[in-house]
């Protein structure tokens, strides 16, 4: 029972630490299918968690604090919008500024206003987003296995963890079953032709840097004012590489993403549990190397060793109409 | 039709473009400093007179400047190439280790002027290496370098945690850093060529890897624009499909760039470590890789721009310093902005204003933007 009830601990936080990867990973996937390579999902996720926090500090409203947290972080995508569609500027390049702009204008704000060293005010109970108990959690509880597994596991989350999960059937939807997601992946791989159909390129790949927006939004949302009760300074922590590790991982597949997203928090949880406890067969595992290990899966991967990831094929590419 | 990027005369390309580009940054840095209730003009003000008022400022303000050099060449020399190498903040980091493991070694048995050149190649020799795998990966397996420099750079920092807090901690320390390098592992300073100008110092710690970085930055010019390495590494960079057709190696191209990228990042660590601090401590590169990538854009990728943008940079970072004790609102964070906002404009938004320029260029005079030939044709 011991073990159980250390595996639950470890797999409830899986869900905590993989949603705002799964959130980031799939904004990401908008943004790269319509050919827009996105290296500033980590720089959103922050402006937004720090948009989210001092909004809902300052209006005591967390459902203040999430649109402002979303506006701002789509505000961020429109200029990477502006900067790599409409000024055919180099993709990468844009992105490295928006992390670094985020990064530095959320301290010295945070700082100018707050004064409480770059963090915002502790959230109190109606201005973040609590965990919910799913009905009947309660009188379940001491069954044994089933009745764990549902009020331990998959009740008592925030409403962001459900909503990010119900996100990855949404975006599979919207992918591949709406007129919207047959353009944007068509756009990724071949503007030409979407052009030639008289569909605007430009204002296609606006919509999807919006749609990252918003998931960006909600991902930094979620780690503000969800996972944290405020904001600290770098919170994202290199959370939107990992989540674009993983995107690259899931081959840029909804689907898939969830399931990388689930392993790549997995590994998180379980470095964070087994923190100086030594293993069967193998002894000590460093910290450093479970830190470092999705990273190099997703390196692996690239390299094509374990199946080929192919990024969709006009990626990086301004779309210039033909002069 | 879409019109396609004007032609402007060259001194409007590389001078009046990146300065006015320039000039935007700075005003959208100077609304956030009202954003934050203080005064732009003050601030700058403070800025300028901390970075060049003093010698001691002068002093600090290159110190910072030869970091940037190295980071700046680095990026630089790949973009020649075509690539966009992200990893030179990990390649400095893992540089490091190879200052780290010569001076540890040798400290206490060379002297400076002999460690100093061990201490290069091995530090140069590690960020190479570090470089070598994402190069490897993108010419020959595919894999996109930017990505895999990413996934480099947090290797290599958990590589240098785990060796910083293990094997190469003294027992006895606490600290995640080597032990202090011993007289053989420490760079005389340069504050007496700023003394010879009249300037006073009192302990900054400009050392010798200045003229280092300067003389890679000479090293850089002859590879890039002097030999035929620099030739076919231009060609790939304009046009992959033409160095192709024309025999050249792409596999060796894109190998030896990126491993003289790592090596100009790998220097870097000089720089820190044996110049300054003495030891080589956790997170000593501070995002220096990154400012390597504003300080390339902005100097146009040539060894000139680029020290005069590591100049610049090196006077952010020690002006923002003193601004920082001035002004408490504004932190050195101020300067990551700066940084973003140069990275936007004289990157990714470089051709923001150049119809506007070329519109006032025709005004003026039609011959230098190409129009008269034009007309004469159509």
């Amino acid at each position: 029972m011991d073990i159980f009830d250390a595996s639950l601990q470890v797999l409830n936080s899986t869900i905590r630490l993989s949603v705002p990867l799964l959130l980031a990973c799939l904004a990401g996937l908008y943004s790269e299918r319509s050919g827009i390579f996105d290296i500033g999902l980590e720089g959103k996720m922050l402006a937004g968690a720090f948009a989210g926090a001092a909004a809902a500090a300052v209006f005591h409203s967390a459902l203040i604090g999430i649109g402002m947290a979303i506006l701002i972080s789509v505000g961020f995508a429109l200029v990477h919008g502006f900067a790599s569609i409409t000024h055919r500027g180099n993709q990468i390049v844009s992105g490295v500024a928006i992390n670094f702009i985020a990064a530095g204008s959320t301290i010295i704000l945070g700082q100018a206003w707050f004064q409480q060293g770059g963090r915002t005010p502790a959230l109190g109970a109606g201005e973040r987003f609590s965990s919910i108990t799913l009905p009947g959690a309660d009188a379940v509880r001491d069954v044994p296995v089933l009745g764990s597994l549902y009020s331990g596991l998959l009740s008592g989350h925030s409403v962001l963890v459900y909503l990010a999960f119900a996100m990855v059937p949404v975006t599979w939807w919207v992918l591949y079953r709406t007129r919207f997601g047959l353009r944007l992946r068509a756009v990724g791989e071949n503007p030409a032709a979407v052009d030639t159909a008289g569909i605007s390129v430009t204002w296609l790949r606006y919509r999807a840097l919006i749609c990252t927006g918003v998931l960006t939004g909600i991902a930094g949302a979620y780690l503000s004012m969800a996972q944290n009760g405020g904001f600290v300074k770098d919170m994202t922590a290199g959370k939107g590489y990992i989540a674009l590790a993983a995107l690259i991982f899931a081959k840029w597949k909804p689907v898939n993403a969830m399931f990388a997203c689930l392993l790549f928090g997995f590994l998180d949880a379980l470095s964070i549990r087994l923190q100086g406890t030594p293993l069967p067969l193998v002894g000590k595992v460093s910290v450093q190397f479970m830190q470092a290990l999705p990273y190099v899966l997703t390196v692996v991967l690239l390299a094509g060793f374990i199946g080929k990831a192919i990024p969709p094929k006009a990626g990086g590419v301004p779309y210039v109409k033909e002069r | 039709m879409s019109t396609p990027y004007a032609k402007l005369p060259a001194w409007a390309d590389y001078g009046l473009i990146p300065l006015l580009n320039l000039v935007v940054a700075f005003f959208v840095a100077g609304l956030v400093v009202l954003l934050v209730g203080e005064s732009p003009f003050r601030a700058a003000a403070i800025l300028i007179e901390g970075a060049f008022g003093r010698g001691q400022g002068i002093a600090y303000t290159l110190y910072y400047a030869t970091t940037f050099i190295f980071t700046g060449l680095s990026v630089a020399v790949a973009v020649h190439c075509g690539l966009f190498n992200i990893g030179t903040e990990g390649q400095a980091y893992m540089g490091g280790l190879g200052v780290a493991l010569t001076c540890l070694a040798f400290d206490s048995v060379l002297p400076w002027w002999l460690t100093f050149p061990l201490a290069i190649l091995a530090s140069a020799g590690v960020g190479a290496l570090w470089a070598l795998i994402p190069a490897y990966l993108q010419a020959r397996r595919g894999s996109h370098i930017v990505i895999t420099t990413i996934m480099f750079n947090f290797i290599a920092a958990s590589i240098m945690v785990y060796l910083l807090v293990g094997p190469l901690k003294p027992l006895a320390s606490q600290a995640p850093q080597t032990r202090l390098f011993l007289e053989g592992g420490q760079l005389p300073k340069l504050n007496w060529l700023i003394e010879l100008f009249g300037g006073r110092v009192r302990s900054a710690p400009f050392n010798v890897s200045f003229l280092l970085a300067l003389a890679m930055a000479f090293f850089m010019w002859v590879l890039v624009w002097r030999t035929r390495f620099g030739y076919e590494m231009r060609t790939y960079g304009f046009s992959p499909k033409a160095a192709r057709y024309a025999g050249i190696s792409e596999t060796r191209i894109i190998i030896l760039t990126m491993m003289i990228s790592g090596a100009f990042a790998g220097m870097m660590a000089l720089n820190p470590t044996m110049g300054d601090q003495h030891n080589v401590a956790i997170d000593f590169v501070g995002g220096a890789g990154f400012v390597g990538i504003a300080v390339a854009l902005m100097g146009r990728s040539h060894p000139v721009g680029i020290v005069l943008a590591a100049i610049l940079f090196g006077m952010l970072y020690q002006g923002g310093a003193e601004l920082a004790f001035e002004m408490p609102a504004i932190s050195r964070d101020m300067i990551v902005i700066i940084q973003g906002l140069v990275i936007l404009f004289a990157g990714a938004l470089e051709h923001m204003l150049r119809p506007q320029v070329q519109a006032l260029f025709a005004v003026f005079s039609p011959r230098s933007v190409g129009i008269a030939a034009a007309a004469k044709d159509g």
